[in-house]
C-alpha cells in the first residue's frame, strides 16, 4: 500500500468526500439510497440529494430515519444514513439495533464529527461512546476514519456488506496518509511505520498524532510501530497479537472514551492471547465540552505528546 | 361485498381466533388480548384485501403487512397457518425453545411474516420505508401496518406518520387498533391518546373510523384505501381487547394471560360451535 504521509493536511475535507462519493455511489448503483436528518448541507450532499429519488431528507427524526432505512433495505435498497455521531448512535440505537441489525436489514450509518471533532457544537454533540455502542451490536462493523482516500475506499466496500456498518468520520480536513486511488481493506490493520520498541494502534484523528509521536520518540532512540487500526470491529486480532509479541509493549490511541472502544477491543484480544503491558490514549470517563479542537485534544489528553508519554510508560513496564 | 364473501371472512376470523387459542393452549400463556382484537382485520386483509401468494411468500410485488404491535404475533401466525404458508400444526410450538414462532413477529424465523417487530413504534417507520421502497421500485404494492393504541404512546409512531404524509405515501395504510387498553390498564388512565382519528386527520392521513370487529365495515374501509392519491390512509379501528372470547373480554388484565388447557378447550369448543353454525 502506498503511504504518502508527510504530516501535511489533505486539501480535501471529509465533508467534500462524503458529498461527492455518496453521489458517485448513487449514480453507479440505482439501489444506493442516502437518508439524512436535516444535515445534508453539513456534509455537502444537499446540492444533489435534495432533488434526487436516491436522497431522502427525513427531517430531524433520527429514530424514524433508521427505521425507514431498514424498511428500504428490506425492499432491496442499500441505504446510507447520516447524522452527527451522537444522533447517529445514541439517539437511534434501538432502531438501528432491532429494525436493521436484529431484523436482518443491512444499512450503513455515518456518524460525523466524532469525539472532539464536534468542537464548537460542544458536549451535547460530542460522542465519546459511539464505538462502544456499535461494537456491542451483533454482526456490526465499526470504522474510525483517518484519511480521505480511506474514506473513499470504505464507502465503496460497505455498500454490499451484510449487517450494520458504522462509519465515524470528521467533516474537516485531516492529514493525508494514503495515496490517491488506494484501496484500504476493511478488517485489516495497516502498518504505517515499523519499530521494535513498542506498537501504537491508532484510529481516526489520533493516527496523525501517533505518527508525529513516532518522530519525536525516534529522536530519543525509541522506535515504534504505528498501525492504522481503523476497523475497530471486527478487529484484526492477528495483527494485534503479532506486534504485541514482536514489541512487547502496546499503546492504543483513539478519540473516544477509554471504555468500549479501541482500547477495550485490543485488551480483549491481548488478555487471552498475549498479555503484554498496554497503555491507552483515550478520553477518561467524562462528558465532552465546547472549544476549538486543538484545545479539546489537549484537554482530553489526545495529542502526540500524550502518546509519547504512554509509549514510554508501556516500554518501562516491559519485563 | 356479497353475503357469501362476508360469511367466508367471518369464518376465517373464527379460524384465526381458534389458532390463537391453540397456540396459547400449547404454551400455557401468551399475549391473547391484543391478538384477538385484530382477528377480524386480519381476516379481511388476508382473506380479501391483500395481494398475496402463500406459495411465493417473498414475491416482491405482493402487498405487505407489518404488525407493529409485534406482540400480536400469535394472531399473525394463525392467519398465515390457515392460509397455508406452513403446516398448521407448527404454530403450536409458540415460544417453545428453538421455535419459529416467537412472541413477537420475526421475519427471519416465520415464513410469511413481512417484517420483524417487537420494540413498539418501530414497525411504523419500517413500513414507511417499505412503502417508499415499493414506490421507488415501481411496484404496485401496498404496505399495511397494524399499530396499537397503547403503542401510540411511542414518539416514533408520530415521526413515522409525519414522514408518510410528507412523502405522500398513499400505499401506506395504518390500521390503528383502538382496543382502549394497554398493559397497565386503560389507555385513558395510563397515557391518554385522546381522539386518534382527529390526530390522524391532522397528521394528513385520509382517515376513517370504523368498528374494527365488524367484517363488513372493515372490508368497506379497506376498499377505500385502494384509490391511491396523495395521502396515506388510516383506519382507526374501534375494537375490543380479547374480542370473540367473552371470558377474555371481561378480564381486565388481558394483555398477557396464563391459561390452562381445560379453559382453552372450552373456548375452542365455543368457537367451533360458532364456526359450525355457518354451515358449509
Amino acid at each position: 500500500m502506498k503511504i504518502v504521509y508527510n504530516g501535511e493536511k489533505d486539501s480535501r475535507a471529509f465533508k467534500d468526500i462524503l458529498g461527492t462519493q455518496l453521489q458517485a455511489l448513487a449514480e453507479e448503483d440505482p439501489d444506493v439510497i442516502y437518508l439524512d436528518a436535516d444535515l445534508m448541507s453539513c456534509i455537502g450532499t444537499a446540492k444533489w440529494a435534495m432533488d434526487s429519488n436516491q436522497g431522502i431528507n427525513c427531517g430531524i427524526a433520527e429514530a424514524n430515519m433508521a427505521g425507514v432505512a431498514a424498511g428500504l433495505s428490506a425492499s432491496g435498497f442499500k441505504p446510507y444514513i447520516h447524522s452527527f455521531g451522537p444522533f447517529a448512535s445514541r439517539r437511534c440505537y434501538d432502531q438501528v439495533y432491532l429494525s436493521a441489525g436484529y431484523a436482518g436489514n443491512p444499512i450503513t450509518v455515518i456518524g460525523s464529527d466524532p469525539g472532539v471533532c464536534a468542537a464548537f457544537n460542544g458536549g451535547t454533540h460530542m460522542p465519546f461512546e459511539d464505538m462502544a455502542l456499535y461494537r456491542a451490536m451483533p454482526g456490526s462493523t465499526v470504522l474510525d476514519i483517518a484519511d480521505c482516500n480511506q474514506l473513499i475506499s470504505v464507502l465503496k466496500q460497505v455498500k454490499d456488506m451484510d449487517g450494520v456498518k458504522y462509519i465515524r468520520v470528521g467533516r474537516k480536513n485531516c492529514a493525508k496518509i494514503y495515496a490517491d486511488g488506494e484501496e484500504v481493506p476493511i478488517g485489516k490493520g495497516v502498518t504505517l511505520r515499523e519499530g521494535k520498541d513498542a506498537v501504537v494502534f491508532a484510529t481516526g484523528i489520533l493516527l496523525h498524532e501517533a505518527l508525529q509521536a513516532a518522530e519525536t520518540l525516534a529522536k530519543e532512540g525509541i522506535e515504534i510501530t504505528v498501525v492504522d487500526m481503523f476497523t475497530v470491529k471486527p478487529l484484526d486480532a492477528a495483527c494485534v497479537l503479532q506486534y504485541a509479541r514482536e514489541t512487547g509493549a502496546v499503546v492504543t490511541a483513539e478519540n473516544h472514551n477509554k471504555i468500549g472502544g479501541l482500547y477495550s477491543a485490543v485488551c480483549e484480544v491481548l488478555a487471552s492471547g498475549e498479555p503484554v503491558p498496554v497503555e491507552y490514549v483515550a478520553v477518561e470517563d467524562v462528558f465532552g465540552e465546547v472549544g476549538p479542537q486543538d484545545y479539546l485534544q489537549k484537554q482530553f489528553g489526545l495529542t502526540a505528546e500524550h502518546i509519547v508519554e504512554k509509549v514510554k510508560a508501556a516500554v518501562a513496564r516491559k519485563k | 361485498m356479497d353475503d357469501k364473501t362476508k360469511k367466508e371472512l367471518e369464518k376465517l376470523a373464527l379460524q384465526i381466533r381458534m389458532g390463537v387459542v391453540e397456540e396459547i393452549k400449547a404454551r400455557g400463556f401468551g399475549h391473547i388480548g391484543g391478538s384477538l382484537s385484530i382477528c377480524d382485520a386480519l381476516a379481511v386483509l388476508y382473506g380479501r384485501e391483500m395481494k398475496i401468494d402463500p406459495k411465493n411468500p417473498q414475491w416482491p410485488e405482493r402487498d405487505k403487512l407489518v404488525c407493529s404491535k409485534g406482540h400480536a404475533g400469535p394472531a399473525i401466525y394463525s392467519v398465515l397457518a390457515v392460509k397455508g404458508y406452513f403446516p398448521y400444526e407448527e404454530i403450536k410450538t409458540l415460544n417453545q425453545p428453538g421455535t419459529n414462532f416467537p412472541s413477537h413477529c420475526d421475519k427471519k424465523k416465520t415464513i410469511g411474516v413481512d417484517m420483524t417487530t417487537g420494540s413498539l413504534g418501530q414497525g411504523t417507520s419500517l413500513a414507511a420505508g417499505m412503502a417508499l421502497g415499493d414506490r421507488l421500485k415501481g411496484r404496485d404494492s401496498r404496505v399495511f401496518v397494524i399499530v396499537g393504541d397503547g403503542e401510540s404512546n411511542e414518539g416514533q409512531v408520530w415521526e413515522a406518520f409525519l414522514f408518510a404524509a410528507a412523502k405522500k405515501l398513499s400505499n401506506y395504510v395504518v390500521l390503528l387498533d383502538n382496543n382502549k387498553k394497554q398493559l397497565d390498564g386503560y389507555v385513558k388512565d395510563v397515557l391518554d391518546t385522546g381522539d386518534l382519528a382527529a390526530k390522524m386527520k391532522a397528521f394528513g392521513f385520509d382517515t376513517q373510523a370504523v368498528d374494527g370487529n365488524d367484517i363488513e365495515a372493515m372490508a368497506q374501509a379497506l376498499e377505500r384505501t385502494r384509490q391511491g392519491g396523495e395521502k396515506p390512509y388510516a383506519i382507526v379501528m374501534d375494537t375490543v381487547k380479547g374480542k370473540g372470547i367473552p371470558d377474555v373480554e371481561q378480564t381486565m388484565a388481558n394483555h398477557s394471560m396464563n391459561i390452562d388447557a381445560e379453559q382453552c378447550d372450552k373456548w375452542l369448543a365455543d368457537l367451533q360451535k360458532a364456526y359450525a353454525a355457518f354451515g358449509e
